[in-house]
């Protein structure tokens, strides 16, 4: 149980000496095009400035695609990475350069990392026998945390010998039975097919639960960031994207990409007008107006937003078939059980509209032309030049 | 009126086919495989099933290459030996060499293979050098050891000398002439079993290695408690060659100490073999110390598979 301060956190891996070498000939050769913005003179740029507040036992997930620097971010929490720049501080110690041993940690791993040799009992009272906690100790506090795992079954077996699932609760029983100060998970569903992954969700919140403690998950699924943090930091390319609640993030949206990460299906982009007349502001795309909500008004007011060409961003499940509205032809449709997800071309784009099925009807074919229509609460304005959200920036 | 011409039309498919051990196969495909084998099985017959039976047959008889007599003396040749005061010699002087050998190589090699998994300067050097030695033909090296152990101009009395110790007879005399070829065999043969435990380590998930510094192990504890306990396959493999390999040793003790050394300190079980075989002409009683000297191997490389075999670990 302890808050976590990172501040300006750095991570750059410098290029090794072969790297160097060919980086040398190819300056003889020909100037190197850096395409992409993350390798610098130094090295390759994992993390950027990085600043964030954890408070004590909040579950913080980190959030975002391959290579955006989140397992990183984690690792250096840990302690397995160096910080090459920035402060950490745990529990408002300063952390830079504390074994990883001595930072009261516990971490569970992607691929479990239980040792095949140990039996289940073994790789859960491993660190509590290097801290030379007592015998009956050990045997109370693994017998404690296999019962809320529901391992008690399997203590004598061997990793070898249990499903992925039985495994990973094994890695977090592991994790807790040290009691740590700080829980980091790294991918830990990731494993783990798509049944059971749902079940360890909810297993996870539940043991939040139970043992209190200050969370640190690190996912690429939205899905799991959505349902388990208190706060979700986004990231891309190292940076950090936005920093909010699920809700917060899901409704206001930082930046284009924000928008286009969280929520399944994407949100639907289009190229549009927006309108300012006075303190009002209207969207206007094929022929369409709707008048933006009064708090979305307010805050484009505030910012003294003019009229301009922006990008405006709907999801799928607040579109509505209409009578009137943009026009659309149907390419696919999916029928979801519950809602048909309508796959269409719309303003020269492709544009997905979810209809529940208890609203309408559901016969839908290829080539059929429909309208649909928004709300102005469910609009989202992006600048064209910085992608970024219009109301926030 | 049907089934008959079906039934026709069934009998000569039947025809080309062959049953082997409970199942059916087309007769050409068993003819082809057959041709396949033919040359393997007949290279096999005549350079390892054929001598192994007539090692054994000889055993029991006493076959003389130089007065090419042959006649069978039952279990005599066997009796022989185990009477003989230089048989024991040499499989005392085997056992030595061999326990030592697997004892040292075993944990030298694991030490620098150690050393070798961290990020050290000049990595790349020493895995080459220490893998070089393993590659020089045997009889070469031996023949530049010698040298190095000339008493009178080898280098290391030179050295001992510069260091102000006495110099030492090393091959030439009784109480070092063992562990000098010892020394040497070190040398050669180490590289060999630090590209094993290299491998074997580097084998090793890196998150086995992280998790462990997360639950506290201190680089010592994560060496015997996770690292180690990971690496029993390749340990096993290291050990079993070990055994075979070091009570089969000749070739160097053959070109260092050719006749067995002082007062045949250096005679191990297979210069013996020779010697019986190729000096003496007592072909009969080398096969007899040939096929105790297999059993023994034998026994040694069972008792370690058993020993080793419940502590195999699968790695993920």
């Amino acid at each position: 149980m302890a808050s976590v301060e990172l501040k300006n956190i750095k991570k750059i891996y410098p290029f090794s000496g072969e790297d160097k070498k060919s980086k040398k000939k190819n300056k003889d050769a020909a100037p190197e095009k850096k395409v992409n913005l993350q390798i610098t003179d130094e090295g390759v740029v994992a993390v950027q400035e990085f600043s964030l507040d954890i408070a004590d036992k909040e579950f913080i997930v980190l959030v975002g695609p391959s290579g955006c620097g989140k397992s990183t971010t984690l690792r250096m929490v840990a302690g397995l990475e160096e910080i090459t720049a920035g402060e950490l501080y745990i529990d408002g110690k300063f952390m830079n350069d504390v074994a990883p041993k001595d930072r009261d940690i516990a971490m569970v791993f992607q691929n479990y990392a239980l040792y095949p040799h140990m039996t289940v009992f073994e790789n859960m009272a491993f660190s509590l026998k290097l801290q030379k906690v007592d015998k009956k100790e050990i045997e109370r506090r693994v017998r404690e945390a296999a019962e809320i795992l529901d391992i008690t079954d399997y203590l004598e077996r061997k990793p070898k010998a249990l499903s992925g699932g039985q495994r990973q609760r094994v890695a977090i029983g592991r994790a807790i039975v040290r009691d740590p100060k700080v829980m980091l998970m790294d991918e830990p569903l990731s494993n783990l097919d798509a049944k059971l992954r749902n079940e360890m969700r909810a297993e996870i919140i539940k043991l939040r639960q139970r043992i209190n403690t200050t969370f640190i998950y690190v996912t690429h699924d939205q899905t799991e960031a959505m349902t388990l943090g208190d706060r979700i930091v986004i990231m891309k390319d190292g940076f950090i994207q936005q920093i909010g609640t699920p809700q917060d993030v899901f409704n206001h949206p930082a930046n284009l990409f924000v928008a286009g990460f969280i929520g399944m299906p994407v949100m639907n982009f289009f190229d549009a007008e927006l309108i300012r007349e006075g303190d009002k502001f209207f969207v206007e795309l094929d022929g369409e107006k709707v008048e933006l909500a009064p708090d979305k008004e307010e805050r484009l007011a505030k910012r003294n937003v003019q009229s301009q060409t922006v990008t405006l961003g709907v999801r799928p499940e607040h579109t509505a078939i209409a009578d009137k509205g943009i026009e659309a032809v149907i390419d696919v449709a999916e029928m979801m059980g519950s809602s048909v997800h309508l796959h269409v071309t719309a303003a020269g784009r492709d544009v997905i509209i979810i209809v529940p099925t208890a609203d309408a009807s559901v016969d839908y074919r290829i080539g059929d032309r429909v309208h649909f229509t928004f709300g102005g609460r469910v609009a989202h304005i992006f600048s064209k030049e910085t992608d970024r959200n219009l109301e926030f920036d | 009126m049907s089934s008959v011409p079906s039934a026709q039309k069934a009998a000569p498919a039947k025809k080309n086919k062959i049953r082997l051990f409970g199942r059916e196969y087309q007769t050409n495909e068993v003819l082809v495989s057959i041709l396949f084998i033919v040359p393997t099985l007949a290279f096999m017959v005549f350079t390892f099933i054929l001598p192994v039976i007539d090692v054994v047959e000889l055993s029991f008889t006493n076959f003389n290459l130089k007065t090419r007599t042959l006649n069978y003396i039952k279990l005599d040749n066997y009796k022989y030996l185990l009477g003989e005061e230089d048989f024991w010699k040499s499989l005392l002087n085997t056992v030595k060499y061999s326990a030592m050998k697997l004892t040292l190589d075993t944990a030298l090699a694991l030490f620098l293979a150690v050393l070798l998994d961290k990020n050290i300067k000049g990595k790349k050097f020493f895995r080459s050098s220490f893998f070089a030695p393993v590659v020089v033909p045997m009889v070469a090296s031996s023949l530049i050891w010698i040298w190095f152990y000339d008493p009178n101009v080898g280098p290391f009395n030179q050295i001992l000398g510069w260091l102000g110790l006495p110099g030492s007879q090393w091959l030439y005399h009784e109480s070092s002439a063992l562990w000098s070829i010892l020394l040497f065999s070190l040398w050669k043969g180490v590289g060999y079993n630090v590209i094993l435990f290299l491998s074997g380590l580097q084998n090793i998930p890196d998150s086995y290695t992280e998790a462990a510094k997360l639950d506290g192990a201190s680089e010592w504890k994560l060496f015997w408690k996770v690292k180690f306990p990971l690496l029993r396959p390749i340990t096993s493999f290291v050990i079993m060659m070990g055994i075979i390999n070091s009570f089969k040793v000749f070739a160097e003790f053959n070109v260092m100490t050719p006749d067995g050394g002082p007062l045949g300190s250096t005679k191990l079980i297979v210069s013996y073999i020779y010697e019986l075989a190729f000096t003496n002409g007592r072909m009969g009683r080398a096969c007899a110390c040939a096929l105790m000297l297999f059993a023994l191997i034998f026994v040694l490389t069972q008792f370690q598979s058993l020993v080793g075999a419940h502590k195999t670990v699968d790695i993920d």
